[in-house]
């Protein structure tokens, strides 16, 4: 398990902003890298892409520079080991896309863009997935009120 | 919104659901057919969606419970012990060894009520009802053990942050061995008739198959991975509660086709048994002494007093539901840090201290503050890794709070799996992945 995390530490010397372990290793890494990185973690045995969700930080008690943070987890089946890779993006920033690399992408990365509203680049098929297509604005972000109310009127058009 | 791309000029477009009887938990799948075969298809999924994550930010963590009931609908307790390792992860709180056992076995017993309905509702759809009646009967003695230890059979918020609601009741062994008894002679059974059944190894066999590289690519995780070959059950991998402390073996299928799914949980519900009944032998060796519950003792310490000069004293009986929950059991259920669990009623009832106690325990702004931090914790649930991805900014009520619902995953690869198979070969394969709407949608 530690010669895992050294050899991705030695890789990516300068992708890696920070590094912590926690429950879990959790790496914080520069935007532009992402697709190297994944890729290099795909090809060292994390098979598995447990999961990938956004984080809204616009009401975090300190301000953060950038307002969201898109957060994966993988999983290795070899080493038994868990870790989580995050990176910050702004609003108007998007995102790159691990489709190429995982399968499950796809439909994780819609619901994010959903629930976000965060665009992915290269993302063969982005539209939403839970809400309907109607819908206007993103439900997550937390500038979206609680109990905020859409009649679907102007929906039912046809394909 | 159903976005397909007709790939030939002879196809058929063909809508499946909403409110179709085979697409339990809605769901809407259009497919493109050539005959009888499929070769496109888009799945819809979003019908069930109510906005957990949402709604799980503007709740404090205690009353976040309620709502993982209704995740996934057919293990409940699963979910309920995910969330609650994901709170406890990040407090840093140990929960007593008795609870732990509790949790197991609770689980298990989800588990096999999660695989009993999954198993049932293939089969019926591929055409033996007999074995859908069958296996309710089974789940409703699971059900009966559910319904008199958390009090509720379905939304049974039981297993709670820092422990669990409260203990096993007196006869729980007892119901226990019977569920497992019956459940035992129903699994016979259904074996019997449906595991060498030509028409179900028809319908079945190398159906619905996808390869090892594919079933990890889509995030596949419990039964449908383990139907491949691949062993991994967060059980082994990542022990948590007392599985370090029960022997149990994970099976594994070949081929990875429904009918090595069904087979998989078949054989994983002998395996929660085996464990349910570990877990009644360390009930056993844990037990507390056993008190006269029901009967607060206000009433014997205000006859004692010298106040009760003319007052009318009378016993004061506890609904049933608090049954479990008395000030004795409480080493036992919950964890040593009361800061963090609920008091019990005895105290809330009778001293000023435990009024206290209760309102910080259930007032917003105080309750449960967690360390500015995140955490990501996970349990084996019905359909594979069952994560909680909690963020906290050290109020008391999450930042954030991302659910890996394991048949999301499983969902995302229907279109490739019912691909080149016939439309009726749809039902077995979506009824295989046992799609959970409260769960997949969110």
């Amino acid at each position: 398990m530690e010669e895992i995390i050294d050899k991705i530490k030695s890789a990516f010397k300068e992708t890696i902003l920070f590094f912590e372990e926690r429950e879990m290793p959790v790496f914080i890494i520069k935007k532009e890298d992402v697709l190297s990185f994944v890729s290099f973690l795909k090809e060292s045995s994390f098979s598995i892409l447990l999961d990938i969700t956004a984080v809204d930080y616009l009401k975090w008690p300190e301000q953060k520079e950038k307002r969201f943070e898109i957060v994966y987890h993988f999983f290795s089946l070899e080493y038994n080991l868990r870790i989580r890779v995050k990176f910050s993006i702004d609003e108007k920033e998007k995102s790159p896309s691990l489709t190429s690399f995982y399968k499950n992408a796809n439909w994780l990365e819609r619901e994010v863009y959903d629930m976000y509203g965060i665009k992915f680049d290269g993302h063969p098929d982005l539209r939403r997935i839970l809400m309907y297509d109607e819908f206007k604005g993103h439900p997550l972000r937390k500038d979206y009120p609680l109990k905020k109310r859409q009649p679907r009127l102007e929906g039912l058009k046809d394909d | 919104m159903i976005k397909i791309k007709k790939e030939s000029d002879n196809s058929f477009i063909l809508n499946i659901g909403p409110s179709h009887p085979a697409m339990h938990g809605t769901i809407r799948i259009v497919v493109e057919t050539e005959g009888e075969k499929v070769i496109n298809s888009d799945v819809e999924i979003g019908y069930l969606h109510r906005g957990f994550e949402k709604t799980a930010e503007h709740k404090s963590y205690p009353k976040i419970i309620p709502y993982t009931d209704r995740l996934n609908y057919t293990s409940p307790l699963i979910n309920n012990h995910g969330f609650a390792l994901a709170v406890e992860t990040l407090l840093g709180i140990e929960v007593p060894e008795r609870a732990k056992i509790i949790r197991v076995a609770m689980d298990e017993i989800a588990r096999i009520t999660d695989h009993l309905i999954d198993v049932a509702a293939m089969i019926n759809e591929t055409g033996a009802i007999t074995v859908l009646l069958y296996m309710m009967e089974a789940r409703e003695y699971f059900w009966d053990v559910i319904d008199s230890t958390t009090g509720a059979r379905v939304t049974t918020s039981y297993i709670r942050i820092g422990g669990v609601k409260a203990d096993v009741p007196e006869n729980f062994r007892e119901l226990t061995e019977k569920a497992i008894k019956e459940t035992r002679r129903i699994l016979r059974e259904v074996d019997g008739l449906i595991s060498k059944n030509s028409i179900f190894l028809k319908r079945t066999k190398g159906i619905g198959v996808l390869s090892k590289e594919d079933a990890l690519s889509y995030g596949f995780t419990g039964p449908l991975l383990r139907a491949t070959g691949i062993f991994y059950d967060v059980r082994k991998f990542s022990p948590y509660a007392v599985y370090p402390k029960v022997e149990f073996e994970v099976p594994l299928g070949e081929n990875g086709d429904v009918y090595d799914r069904y087979k998989v949980r078949m054989q994983e519900m002998e395996q929660s048994m085996k464990i349910i009944e570990q877990c009644l032998d360390l009930l056993d060796e844990t037990a507390p002494e056993r008190v006269s519950n029901r009967d607060v003792d206000a009433a014997e310490a205000l006859s004692k007093s010298k106040f009760d000069k003319g007052v009318k004293t009378e016993r004061i009986k506890l609904s049933p539901n608090l049954e479990g929950m008395e000030r004795e059991s409480y080493d036992g259920i919950y964890s040593k840090n009361r800061r963090f669990v609920p008091p019990p009623k005895q105290t809330v009832y009778n001293s000023i201290e435990g009024i206290i106690h209760q309102f910080l325990y259930v007032m917003d702004g105080y309750g449960i503050r967690p360390p500015k931090g995140e955490v990501y914790a996970a349990v084996e649930g019905g359909n594979g890794e069952l994560g909680f991805y909690l963020v906290s900014d050290g109020s008391d009520i999450p930042y954030k709070l991302h659910v890996r619902a394991p048949s999301f995953h499983l969902m995302s690869s229907l279109s490739e799996m019912i691909k080149g198979h016939y439309i009726a070969d749809i039902i077995p394969i979506f009824g295989s992945i046992n799609m959970i709407g409260g769960e997949t949608d969110r």
